[in-house]
C-alpha cells in the first residue's frame, strides 16, 4: 500500500540540528507580515496554527502529533479520509466507543477536518 | 542565503524589535527566553511544546524543585499496593537532551513581574521575556487546627512522592479490623474524583488482606463530587467495607491519637488521611497575582496570562477554572498547549488564537484493574470570554470495565510521553 505523501516535516524539535530547511508556512507568513507584504492580517497568521493547536488536544491519549506511546491507536500518517470517516462515525454514534463518541461531539465538522488533515500529514514514526 | 538558524534568531529578535528585523536575518539580538516554573503536568508540557513548536528558536528554562517527575494520577494504585513509586516516576532527561530545555533543579522563591525576573534559592536571579507558572497547589494547613507540622503521622498523599509511600506504609501496618479514615475538603480541590478513587482502591486492598477493616470517607461536601452514580455503585460493591459520610465538616485533628473532630462526631482512626483545603501554589500567592477567594489565580483565557499581569502565564491547578473545568493533569496539559501557542504568537508580535479548544478525560480505578471515566470538551466562548463545556459532548462511562482500566494505563503512558519524552 502506498502511504499518503508527507506534506511537511515532522514537528520534532530540531534543537540539535542546524540544517538548512524550508521555512514552515507559519514562519513564512510571519515573515511576510513583518515586511508588510501580506494583507491577510494578523488573524490569518494566527489561524495558520489552528490545525496544529486542535490536533494537540488529542495528544494526551494518542501521543504527541498522534504518535502513540503505546496502548492507544496511533493516528500520525493515517489517511486523511479514513481519519475523518472514523471521527464522523464516532460523532454520529454509528461507531461504538467507550469515550470517543463523547469527545468527537465536542468539535465542529470543520475542526475535525482540520485535525484529520494535520494528523495525516505527520510522520508515523519519529 | 537565509538559513534556518539566522531566521530563527531573527524571530527571537522580533520579540523585542517588532516585525521588520525578523526577515533581515541580520539582527544579533538575544533569543527570546521563556522561563517555566514547575515541571508537573502543566509546566513540563509547556516547556516541551514551546521548544517543539518554535523548532528550537525560543530558549526555555524549567525550574523544578524535585529531581524527577512523580505522577499524582496512578498514585492511588501505589497506595493500594498495585504499583511501585518507580512505575509512576519519569526522568526529566529527555526534556533536556531531546528538546533542549535547560533544567534547573531548584526552588523559585519570588517573581518580579515588573522587572520580569524570578529569584531562586541557589541559582540567583533569572530574567525572562515571558514566564509560565504551573506550581500546582499548596495546602492551607492552618484551616485545620492540629494539622500543621503533622504530615508524617497524618499523610495527605495529595502530592505524589514520599507522602504516597508513607500512606501506603501506614495502610500496610494497619491491623485487620482497623479504620482507614479519609477527609475530603470542600470543592474546588485538586482532582475531584481522586478521593473516591482512593477509597475504592484502599477498600480493594483491605478486602483481600484485612477484610474486617473499614474505609470511612468523611466528605465536607454534600455529595460525591465526580462520577457520583458510578462511585456510589462501586462503594456498594464493597458492602460494609466503605462508609460514606457527607456533610462532614472537619473542626480539628489530633495527630497523637489520630482522631478527627467533626461538627457532630469524633472519629478515631488507625490511618487518618486528611486531604487539606488547598489553594494555588504559594509562589503564585507570594508573587501578588490576582486571586479569587484568596485561592485561585484569575486568568485571561486567550493567553492564560494572570489578569492584569502581562507576561505571566498561569496553568493547571493554580488557576480559577472556567465552568465545568476540573483541576486535573489532563486539563493542565491542555492549558499548557494553549499557553505555549499564545506565548509563541505573542513573542512573534502576533495575537493569540481566538478560538482555543480544550478537552478533559479523567479515568479512576474502582479496584486494581477496572476503571471509569468522565470526559468533556471546552470551546472558547467569545461573549463569556472563557471556554465553556460543549453541550451534548462529554460524559461518563456506562459502567466500570477492564477495557477502561487498560485505557487508563495507556492514558498515563501517553500523557507522560506527551510531557516528558
Ligand atoms: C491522588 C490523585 C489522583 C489524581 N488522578 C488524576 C487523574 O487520573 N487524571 C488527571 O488528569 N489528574 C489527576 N490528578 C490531578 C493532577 O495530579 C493535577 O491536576 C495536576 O498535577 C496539575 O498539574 P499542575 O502542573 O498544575 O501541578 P503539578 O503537576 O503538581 O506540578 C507542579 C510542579 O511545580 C513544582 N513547584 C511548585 N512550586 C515550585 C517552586 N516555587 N519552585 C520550584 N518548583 C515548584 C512542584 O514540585 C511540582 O512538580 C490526581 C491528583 C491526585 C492527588
Amino acid at each position: 500500500m502506498v502511504r499518503p505523501r508527507l506534506r511537511r516535516k515532522s514537528s520534532r524539535a530540531h534543537a540539535k540540528k542546524e540544517s538548512k530547511v524550508k521555512l514552515s508556512p507559519i514562519l513564512a507568513s510571519l515573515c511576510l507580515l513583518g515586511l508588510g507584504i501580506s494583507n491577510g492580517g494578523a488573524a490569518a497568521a494566527a489561524d495558520a496554527n489552528l490545525a496544529r493547536n486542535l490536533a494537540a488536544t488529542c495528544a494526551n491519549c494518542h501521543g504527541t502529533d498522534g504518535r502513540s506511546a503505546g496502548g492507544m491507536d496511533s493516528l500520525a500518517g493515517e489517511a486523511r479520509d479514513r481519519l475523518m470517516q472514523k471521527l464522523l462515525a464516532f460523532k454520529s454514534g454509528s461507531r461504538p466507543a467507550t469515550i470517543m463518541h463523547q469527545i468527537a461531539r465536542g468539535y465542529s465538522d470543520e475542526q475535525l477536518a482540520l485535525i484529520a488533515g494535520y494528523l495525516s500529514a505527520q510522520r508515523a514514526h519519529e | 542565503m537565509l538559513n534556518r538558524r539566522s531566521f530563527m534568531k531573527g524571530l527571537a529578535g522580533a520579540a523585542t524589535l517588532g516585525g521588520l528585523a525578523a526577515c533581515t536575518g541580520t539582527t544579533t539580538r538575544a533569543r527570546a527566553h521563556v522561563l517555566v516554573i514547575g515541571g508537573g503536568y502543566g509546566g513540563a508540557t509547556a516547556a516541551k511544546y514551546l521548544r517543539m513548536w518554535s523548532q528550537g528558536a525560543v530558549d526555555v528554562t524549567l525550574i523544578e524543585r524535585n529531581p524527577a517527575f512523580v505522577s499524582c494520577p496512578m498514585s492511588n494504585l501505589v497506595v493500594g499496593g498495585y504499583r511501585e513509586l518507580a512505575d509512576i516516576s519519569v526522568s526529566y532527561a529527555a526534556l533536556q537532551s531531546k528538546w533542549g530545555v535547560r533544567l534547573i533543579t531548584d526552588e523559585a522563591t519570588a517573581i518580579d513581574p515588573a522587572r520580569r525576573t524570578v529569584s531562586t534559592a541557589a541559582n540567583g536571579v533569572l530574567s525572562y521575556d515571558r514566564l509560565v507558572l504551573s506550581p500546582g497547589i499548596d495546602f492551607i494547613t492552618t484551616a485545620v487546627p492540629g494539622l500543621e507540622g503533622n504530615f508524617e503521622r497524618l499523610p495527605h498523599a495529595w502530592k505524589a512522592g514520599p507522602q504516597t509511600v508513607l500512606l501506603r506504609q501506614q495502610l500496610q501496618d494497619m491491623p485487620d479490623g482497623g479504620v482507614f479514615a479519609m477527609h475530603v475538603p470542600k470543592s474546588p480541590y485538586r482532582c475531584p474524583p481522586g478521593p473516591y478513587e482512593r477509597a475504592c482502591v484502599v477498600a480493594s486492598y483491605l478486602q483481600r488482606h484485612k477484610p474486617r477493616s473499614k474505609v470511612l470517607v468523611l466528605d465536607a461536601n454534600a455529595e460525591i463530587q465526580s462520577k457520583k452514580a458510578l462511585f456510589t455503585k462501586a462503594f456498594q460493591g464493597y458492602g460494609k467495607l466503605i462508609d460514606y459520610v457527607p456533610n462532614s465538616d472537619l473542626r480539628s485533628v489530633d495527630a497523637t491519637s489520630r482522631s478527627a473532630e467533626l461538627e457532630f462526631d469524633r472519629v478515631r482512626a488507625d490511618v487518618l488521611n486528611v486531604i487539606p483545603p488547598m489553594r494555588a501554589g504559594s509562589i503564585a500567592v507570594r508573587a501578588g497575582l490576582p486571586l479569587v477567594n484568596g485561592r485561585w489565580v484569575d486568568v485571561d483565557w486567550l493567553t492564560m496570562e494572570a489578569k492584569g499581569v502581562a507576561g505571566v502565564h498561569v496553568l493547571g491547578d493554580a488557576l480559577l477554572p472556567a465552568p465545568g473545568m476540573p483541576k486535573s493533569g489532563h486539563m493542565a496539559n491542555q492549558h499548557a498547549k494553549l499557553a505555549a501557542a499564545a506565548v509563541l504568537n505573542l513573542l512573534a508580535g502576533e495575537p493569540p488564537s481566538s478560538a482555543p479548544v480544550l478537552t478533559n478525560t479523567c479515568y479512576s480505578f474502582v479496584d486494581d484493574r477496572n476503571a471509569i471515566h468522565v470526559a468533556s470538551v471546552h470551546q472558547y466562548d467569545a461573549d463569556k470570554r472563557q471556554p465553556m463545556p460543549v453541550e451534548g459532548a462529554g460524559g461518563l462511562s456506562t459502567a466500570a470495565s477492564d477495557l477502561e482500566g487498560q485505557y487508563a494505563f495507556a492514558w498515563a503512558k501517553n500523557i507522560w510521553a506527551d510531557m516528558l519524552a
